[in-house]
């Protein structure tokens, strides 16, 4: 019966270092910074999820003992890498796209980030 | 009943802190539960003030339906921007920026859809319009926008309409 439980808790490990390593190898294959901004979704979420799962697989089957300490990083990632994705997002809308390359924002003529008025001339670092 | 909401003026959130409280503890006992009861009364009593007009949940079983479908779409969406990633060149991928106009007006509920489109691999919400009218969304490979579009207001946003509003 061990043997069965220890398969389960290996898969859970192995899809979990796949995703881990698509996610990086993503990060070096993607040419353009927002697509680049994919790439770590998929480790924070099938990643993450993976090796949480083995921790209480183990915790439950082989040590026989309750551990739910894994769903509270869940929740705390899905809280986060969000706000993350967000704020590198806007910063690459605020630095590099022109309102004319984006879609059209509708009845609202501008997205957020360009809505808010230059106050001040940041150097362009992004050429070297 | 009057005294008991102003005891517990957020259930929910009482609720949750003691979860949190004991799954932190991580060994349930009488002690833990009783502190994580007593943080859960002071928290949401104190943070009171910063929530005047805080959306109602309507629909639990639908919070429940939502969660399990995106938890589904996360594993789905993995494999699929997986294969992208893995095996398709460089050259042939399409990245495209899709602009979702909102029926939503709740900005919890706008949070809650801008958060699920970035956890599910693929997509990625950037930004929201001057008056948050519409979500800006960059998608990994999509040949279709419309078709990306569609499937986030039918799958996501109809969902998060009935909870919030």
């Amino acid at each position: 019966m061990d043997f069965i439980f220890e398969l389960l808790i290996a898969f859970f490990l192995v899809v979990s270092g796949i995703f881990g390593f698509v996610g990086s190898f993503g990060m070096i294959k993607l040419k353009d910074p927002m697509s680049r901004l994919h790439a770590p979704t998929k480790a924070t979420t099938l990643g993450v999820g993976g090796i949480l799962l083995a921790s209480i697989c183990h915790s439950v089957l082989i040590e026989g003992h309750l551990s739910l300490h894994e769903l509270l990083i869940t929740l705390f990632l899905f809280l986060t890498a969000p706000i993350t994705a967000l704020f590198i997002a806007k910063w690459h809308i605020h630095r590099h796209e022109m309102p004319e390359d984006l879609p059209d924002a509708g009845e609202d003529e501008l997205w957020a980030t360009h809505a808010v008025e230059q106050v001040e001339d940041v150097p362009d670092h992004s050429t070297n | 009943m009057k005294l008991l909401r102003r005891i517990f003026p957020h259930p929910h959130l009482t609720i949750l802190l003691t979860l949190v409280w004991l799954l932190l503890a991580n060994a349930p006992s009488l002690n833990s539960l009783v502190f994580g009861l007593i943080l859960g009364i002071i928290i949401p009593f104190v943070t009171q003030p910063y929530w005047p007009d805080r959306p109602k949940l309507r629909n639990w079983p639908m919070v429940v339906e939502y969660m399990l479908v995106v938890l589904w779409d996360i594993v789905v969406a993995n494999v699929t921007v997986a294969k992208i990633i893995l095996f398709k060149r460089d050259a042939d991928r399409q990245p495209n920026w899709v602009c979702i106009p909102l029926e939503l007006r709740t900005p919890e509920a706008i949070t809650v859809l801008a958060g699920t489109i970035t956890m599910t691999p693929g997509t990625v919400s950037c930004d929201l319009s001057a008056q948050g009218h519409n979500l800006l969304v960059h998608c990994l490979d999509t040949s279709d926008p419309d078709a990306v579009r569609d499937q986030i207001k039918q799958r996501y946003e109809r969902r998060l309409k009935e909870i919030f509003e």
